[in-house]
């Protein structure tokens, strides 16, 4: 449904995207999973012919995203990564316009947003501006997906949006799916990732690595260590100060530790740190998450 | 159209809800028209003149109640002191001096002639002209009378004099608002179509909504068309508001056809918001926005001839002002409504505006693209 091929953009001299290839299959939800400034939203405004690439080639549904952009305008959906709707125009006023501009009416496609318009229908008379991050979420996706469209483009939905509204949000997008609408969607957030059938991790406008969540994890198979003590502050320092390890990253209330060439057994960590005289001291293995596996490729890079 | 009406409806809304802006249209033709043309009037009045009297002869005094009675002049102070006339002056309390030496009535009698001093403050040189002309002038006529008066004929002509009785065409009276009230219109209409039209698009580009817009398949032409009408639309509005008032408040003559006056307010619009519009492809912020329109603003007003006719200008200024918009429709405006001049008589300006408004409205096209 979209392919890209050796997409490559740069500002200027500071490249954004370089030589980026993949697929999306029809009905699927992929994800683009990277930090700020990993080229997420670059390469989406390519997609959606906001954005020329200087080289390489993209299409949508067989549509040239250069050539063919105002046939590809008619059958995508985009929600950009800030809320782009009109704040002065009420909920209602800001469906009926987009619909009209797409030559449709709300009525025509009300079963498509029925779900998720249900929920901010009793506030639309109320101006876009004056609702709450989520659900101006809500009308941005109610918008984006007016005109029935085939591909469905977020960058970044859920920034700066609560847990529960995230969580809301992911369900819609599922449903969505399930009507065979083709949703690329990014998100800084490692924990969304699972919930996409396949991700492409990015990090300074490279491809690490293409994979359905389960596989990425499955293909992690370094040995890895959750360590806590009383100093965390302390605890980090004196591990990443250490020949033996490999790497230290803070997880909530752990940290996730792995050792030079995976030969570092926990005891070996326990030791080296009661003899830095760490308190109430814990290790011990944790199987591997998302942002393990993607905290352990940025390193490789 | 269907896309089309919606864009307007659109539009209108948005303005209907800046609450900001729907006073700025409404009050805009209120100020301007009743405070502008009333301020910058150049009739002259009140000339405050410091007089010295060192005569003190009934000839000097006689000349200084002439001088009195006369509707521009008023004698502020006196004094026998010249300096302190200096200092006044100085000081912006007064604005002539006139100085009226020890002998004055003696010499005129004995010798037939006698030497008054005016000293006049030239900061602002064309009022400053003026005044001395008007005060010139009651001297001039204050000397033929006593040459009368103490020859003893009745009513002393020269032998030889050309007269020259004149009529003022079009605005007999002189009347300074008229021919202000044109002008200020012309600057309002600008100021609403300029301001409405640059801001309105950079605020979608600021906001983000253009991103929207920009993914929808709406055409570039309808786009624009809902970003010009609307501000015809209230800058006309406005044109006849502020032309209503003037016929109320200062009983503004309306000579010529009021049809052909909003048939160039039409005209003039499509290029100042064809312009706005290219000031708003360009600039990215709000702030952008009003700095770049205000620099046009600036130069199209001062050269427009609002406040000094074009004609005195310099050469290459006339020529310059062959591409300002403002000078055209201000000249429009004035012959129209002054003198009821007919299309016939406005072809060059016709064609000046045409050339103007498809140029600015091809380059705002050219530079807004959906792609960046």
């Amino acid at each position: 449904m979209i392919s890209i091929q050796n997409i490559s953009k740069s500002y200027k001299d500071v490249p954004a995207v370089r030589d980026i290839s993949f697929e999306v299959q029809k009905g699927e939800l992929f994800g683009l999973i990277g930090p700020d400034g990993a080229g997420k939203t670059t390469l989406m405004r390519i997609l959606m012919t906001l954005l020329i690439q200087d080289e390489g080639k993209a299409t949508m549904n067989k549509l040239d995203v250069v050539n063919d952009y105002k046939e590809i305008r008619k059958i995508v959906g985009y929600m950009p990564g800030r809320f782009s709707l009109y704040q002065d125009l009420t909920v209602e006023e800001n469906l009926n316009f987009f619909a009209t501009v797409f030559k449709t009416t709300v009525a025509e496609n009300y079963e498509l947003i029925k779900d998720i318009y249900i929920q901010i229908e009793p506030f639309k008379n109320r101006l876009a501006g004056k609702l709450s991050g989520g659900m101006k979420q809500k009308l941005a996706l109610s918008c984006a997906l007016i005109h029935k469209p085939e591909i469905l483009v977020l960058d970044e939905p859920t920034t700066g949006v609560d847990a529960v509204s995230r969580k809301e949000f992911w369900d819609m997008l599922k449903k969505l799916q399930k009507q065979g609408i083709t949703i690329l969607v990014s998100t800084p957030y490692m924990d969304e990732a699972v919930l996409c059938n396949r991700v492409a991790l990015m990090q300074k406008g490279k491809v690490l690595d293409i994979n359905t969540p389960q596989k990425l994890i499955e293909n992690y198979t370094r040995k890895l260590y959750a360590i806590r003590s009383k100093d965390m502050h302390q605890l980090i320092q004196d591990l990443r100060a250490w020949e033996k390890t490999d790497s230290a990253f803070a997880f909530g209330q752990y940290l996730h530790v792995t050792g030079k060439d995976d030969e570092v057994e926990a005891t070996e960590f326990e030791n080296y740190l009661l003899k830095k005289n760490h308190l109430e001291l814990q290790v011990f293995d944790i199987p591997p998450t998302i942002e393990d596996v993607f905290m352990d490729r940025m390193a490789e890079q | 159209m269907r896309t089309l009406f919606y864009v307007l409806q659109k539009e209108f809304i948005q303005v209907r809800r800046d609450k900001v802006m729907l006073r700025m249209i409404i009050m805009l033709p209120i100020v301007q028209m009743l405070v502008l043309v009333y301020a910058s009037t150049y009739d002259l009045k009140n000339v405050n003149i410091f007089l010295v009297d060192k005569d003190m002869s009934s000839t000097s005094r006689q000349l200084a109640s002439k001088i009195d009675a006369s509707p521009f002049f008023t004698i502020n102070n006196t004094s026998f002191n010249p300096e302190e006339g200096e200092n006044e002056i100085l000081n912006n309390r007064d604005d002539m001096v006139l100085v009226i030496q020890k002998g004055f009535e003696r010499d005129l009698m004995r010798e037939d002639k006698a030497k008054l001093q005016l000293l006049v403050n030239a900061i602002d040189g064309q009022s400053a002209q003026i005044g001395y002309f008007y005060a010139a002038s009651v001297i001039g006529d204050f000397n033929k009378h006593i040459i009368a008066e103490w020859k003893g004929l009745p009513d002393f002509k020269p032998p030889y004099q050309i007269n020259t009785p004149s009529r003022f065409w079009y605005n007999s009276e002189l009347e300074y608002k008229w021919y202000m009230a044109p002008g200020v219109l012309a600057l309002l209409v600008t100021l609403i179509g300029l301001n409405l039209s640059s801001t309105s698009l950079v605020k979608e580009k600021e906001q983000g909504t253009i991103e929207q817009l920009n993914v929808t398949p709406i055409k570039k032409i309808q786009f624009l068309a809902g970003k010009l009408i609307p501000f015809v639309v209230i800058a006309l509005f406005d044109l006849s508001f502020g032309l209503f008032l003037a016929r109320m408040v200062f009983n503004l003559p309306i000579v010529g056809n009021l049809g052909l006056v909003f048939s160039f307010g039409v005209l003039y619009l499509i290029g100042i918001l064809g312009l706005g519009l290219f000031v708003s492809t360009v600039a990215n912020t709000q702030q952008q926005v009003m700095f770049v329109t205000f620099f046009f603003m600036m130069i199209f007003i001062l050269m427009s001839g609002i406040f000094t006719p074009v004609e005195s200008m310099p050469q290459w200024a006339q020529l310059i002002d062959q591409a300002n918009p403002v000078y055209h429709f201000m000249r429009v405006l004035r012959m129209v409504i002054l003198k009821g001049s007919h299309f016939e008589d406005l072809i060059h300006e016709f064609v000046a505006l045409c050339i103007l408004g498809i140029t600015f409205l091809t380059l705002a096209l050219k530079r807004y693209r959906k792609t960046a």
